[in-house]
């Protein structure tokens, strides 16, 4: 009875948040859930078949992904599709499908352990692990060490686990049991070194090694190759997403691995995944103005190399938009971290909150921009039909918003 | 060692032919002469254009600038330029011997580079370059010596497992507190700062060896101290009010040996009211944002003491830095 007066009562107070305009409406529902019952989130996904999705990057594009997978198997599934992913955020999303058998659920990688001590998961998922609004968040080799506490207590469950990032490795290796992906991995700057040892790894087109304790990349039953899967029973076939990027691909590989341990075979699953085209409006194409603007969500410097990957052929312009909310994390020095030569010879627009760190961040690379005072200012600039936009969060969902309206 | 001997004796020359105002302005009669605080004797020189005012001045920086006083300032420069009588940054940087480019020495980007603090590398590189001064930019990963013919040092920040491991790396490999020893430049960040010192916390707290070329010992604090940071830089070293950002559980203590960077207006710093240490050419900060990024001042400083008197930057080149610097002080109200 408590459960279900919490339940209610979190979906009146989303539908508000909704409303008023502060956001999808996910997590302030469950906040006022968790308060009026502790236990909501274990109660609620209690005999379901839980999947819970973490890393730093990909986990809402994975984690919809999976959704997607899973709806082969012919039955409702639980999700938090809007990246709500903390423990309110995940009781809201299950107190809303309540008759789910299956539940996929997003999870901050903060709050990995609790979740997992509350649902009982049957597979967990990780993705990756790189730095990340560092201002609040845990230094990633303790959040490691946090999983691997965690994982190794987890009891029949199975961790799904990219095996070309170190530290996810290290990470998941406490499991009873773990399905290897070879996802790939772009971003090398969190991962030089040993996460068991902490001597300089080495790596070659085989993968990577310590060269002191003999840590090394796992065997991978599951192969992102090109752009092509190769499942574990050696069989090869193109993905062709609708989603673009390497990133996606590799998202997708690890959801027809999820899917595949549920029964679901590669055949069934592949057309659900290339029917994603866009995920809580990241990779949205959206008319403004005569001209076509697709958004991507990038917040660290590994997702901002990702985005790079996926722009428009050179010299499509973009815009740059950073702001440090608090969601965003509020120390800007990460744009450091992130090389903008490969901008050069596009238009390159900038604009959010931090505009000005940006602009000294290409002024160091001798990248030519434009400061703008936001999204309709650069569509009236620019002279081609398209323009990409990279945001982080707060200055996405302030884009997403604006363009939302009718003009 | 011919090129020790002579990058020294070039750093003492141009420190005893400029005097600049502590505003880093010079006045109206274009003499470069004491500003309204007094005399401070400087490293080096400075942009002057790069300053049109204060940090106070910052917001307003577009109202209060006007061409002609752009004008008057490019002859000030020249003014300033032509006052230091000793030979160009070419003839000094012929004098450090054989060696035509700063040698910039990354210290184990592998293990301290975790807050974006790569920007003081970028930021070194890009104010040598405007100025056509070459640059030799050298990453040096854990598992490699480190060279002790570097020019500047620089270290960042990050997190405790790697710090560990990159003092006891420092420790064993030794380059870096030779290359101190014999007068090299050495920026460091955060973990990196902590490393110079004699002791840090560890993973639990537990003191940790460090390099012991910095007069200072560190230790973990109650909470951790996580936002802007605002100080005002010790006089002696002539460069604006540092804004940063600071992120860190580390409490420092500066022996007699050293000095505070600076004094704290907002923030926690070295969490005595204090923030950063320095001692000769060695210095150490907790500010991130990138330090030099939102400082260019002290960026300057550090290559000045390698290559002498710098020649001004384009006022267009500093328009950037100018603007983050004035938003960055006005939004904390510094």
């Amino acid at each position: 009875m408590r459960a279900r007066l919490a339940t209610s009562l979190s979906g009146a107070a989303g539908r508000v948040s909704r409303l008023t305009g502060r956001g999808d409406g996910s997590v302030i529902g469950g906040v006022l859930g968790l308060r009026v019952e502790p236990e909501l989130l274990r109660l609620l996904a209690a005999d379901r078949q839980v999947v819970l999705v973490t890393g730093t990057n990909g986990k809402t594009t994975t984690t919809r992904l999976i959704t997607a997978a899973l709806g082969a198997l012919g039955q409702d599934v639980a999700s938090n599709a809007f990246g709500a992913n903390m423990e309110a955020g995940l009781a809201s999303a299950l107190g809303r499908a309540p008759d789910a058998p299956y539940a996929v659920l997003e999870t901050d990688e903060r709050y990995l352990a609790a979740v997992i001590e509350a649902t009982r998961p049957r597979v967990v998922v990780l993705l990756n692990l790189s730095r990340d609004q560092m201002d609040r968040a845990a230094e990633i080799w303790l959040t490691a060490r946090r999983w691997r506490e965690a994982l190794g207590k987890a009891e029949g469950c199975l961790v799904i686990a990219n095996a070309d990032d170190p530290l996810i490795a290290w990470a998941a290796s406490t499991a009873p049991q773990v399905t290897w992906v070879a996802a790939g991995q772009r971003w090398h700057e969190d991962s030089w070194c040993c996460p068991e040892c902490g001597s300089h790894l080495r790596r070659d087109e085989l993968g990577w090694r310590c060269g002191e304790c003999g840590f090394d990349r796992p065997p991978t039953r599951w192969v992102l190759s090109g752009d092509s899967v190769i499942d574990d029973s050696g069989k090869v076939q193109e993905l062709a997403l609708a989603l673009p990027g390497r990133a996606n691909a590799s998202n997708a590989v690890i959801a027809l691995a999820v899917a595949s341990y549920f029964g679901a075979n590669v055949d069934q699953v592949l057309p659900r995944l290339r029917q994603v085209t866009s995920v809580a409006g990241r990779y949205t194409q959206i008319r403004r103005r005569g001209r076509l603007v697709r958004l991507l969500l990038a917040k660290n410097p590994a997702g901002w190399l990702e985005a790079f990957d996926v722009l428009a052929p050179s010299p499509g312009p973009v815009l740059l938009a950073v702001n440090a909310q608090t969601p965003d994390g509020k120390d800007t020095s990460w744009l450091w971290d992130v090389d903008y030569r490969v901008l050069r010879g596009r238009p390159v627009f900038v604009a959010g909150e931090r505009r000005l760190d940006l602009a000294v961040r290409l002024e160091a690379d001798q990248i030519p921009f434009e400061l703008v005072e936001g999204i309709d200012d650069a569509v009236g600039r620019v002279t081609s039909d398209e323009l990409d936009v990279i945001a982080n969060y707060t200055a996405f969902q302030q884009i997403r918003a604006i363009l939302g309206r009718t003009e | 060692m011919t090129d020790r001997v002579g990058r020294h004796s070039a750093a003492k020359d141009v420190a005893a032919t400029l005097i600049i105002p502590a505003q880093g302005v010079p006045d109206q009669n274009g003499n470069g002469v004491p500003g309204p605080d007094g005399p401070v004797r400087r490293a080096a020189g400075r942009h002057a254009a790069s300053r049109p005012g204060s940090e106070h001045d910052g917001p307003r920086r577009r109202d209060a600038v006007q061409p002609e006083t752009f004008a008057g300032q490019a002859e000030v420069v020249s003014a300033v330029r032509g006052a230091s009588a000793g030979p160009g940054p070419a003839a000094r940087r012929s004098a450090r011997g054989s060696a035509s480019a700063v040698r910039l020495v990354w210290v184990y980007p592998d293990l301290l580079s975790t807050y974006g603090d790569r920007g003081n590398l970028l930021v070194l590189s890009r104010r040598a370059r405007l100025r056509g001064i070459d640059i030799d930019p050298i990453e040096v990963n854990s598992d490699q010596p480190v060279p002790q013919q570097g020019d500047i040092y620089l270290l960042g920040g990050g997190e405790d497992l790697p710090q560990i491991l990159a003092a006891r790396r420092l420790r064993a490999d030794g380059g870096l507190a030779a290359a101190a020893g014999q007068g090299s430049v050495v920026f460091a960040v955060c973990a990196g700062y902590q490393v110079l010192g004699h002791e840090f916390g560890g993973v639990e707290g537990e003191p940790v060896a460090g390099l012991g070329v910095l007069d200072i010992s560190s230790g973990r604090g109650d909470r951790r101290g996580v936002g802007e940071l605002v100080a005002d830089v010790d006089p002696v070293l002539g460069v604006p009010r540092f804004t940063g950002f600071e992120n860190h559980q580390g409490v420092t203590r500066l022996g007699s040996g050293a000095r505070p960077l600076a004094t704290v207006t907002m923030g926690v710093g070295n969490g005595d009211g204090t923030e950063g240490a320095y001692a000769g050419k060695v210095l150490g900060t907790y500010m991130h944002g990138p330090a030099l990024a939102r400082n260019p001042g002290l960026a300057d400083l550090l290559l000045s003491w390698v290559v002498g008197h710098l020649a001004p930057l384009d006022p267009d080149a500093e328009e950037w830095a100018s603007q983050l610097r004035a938003e960055r002080l006005a939004a904390v109200g510094g």
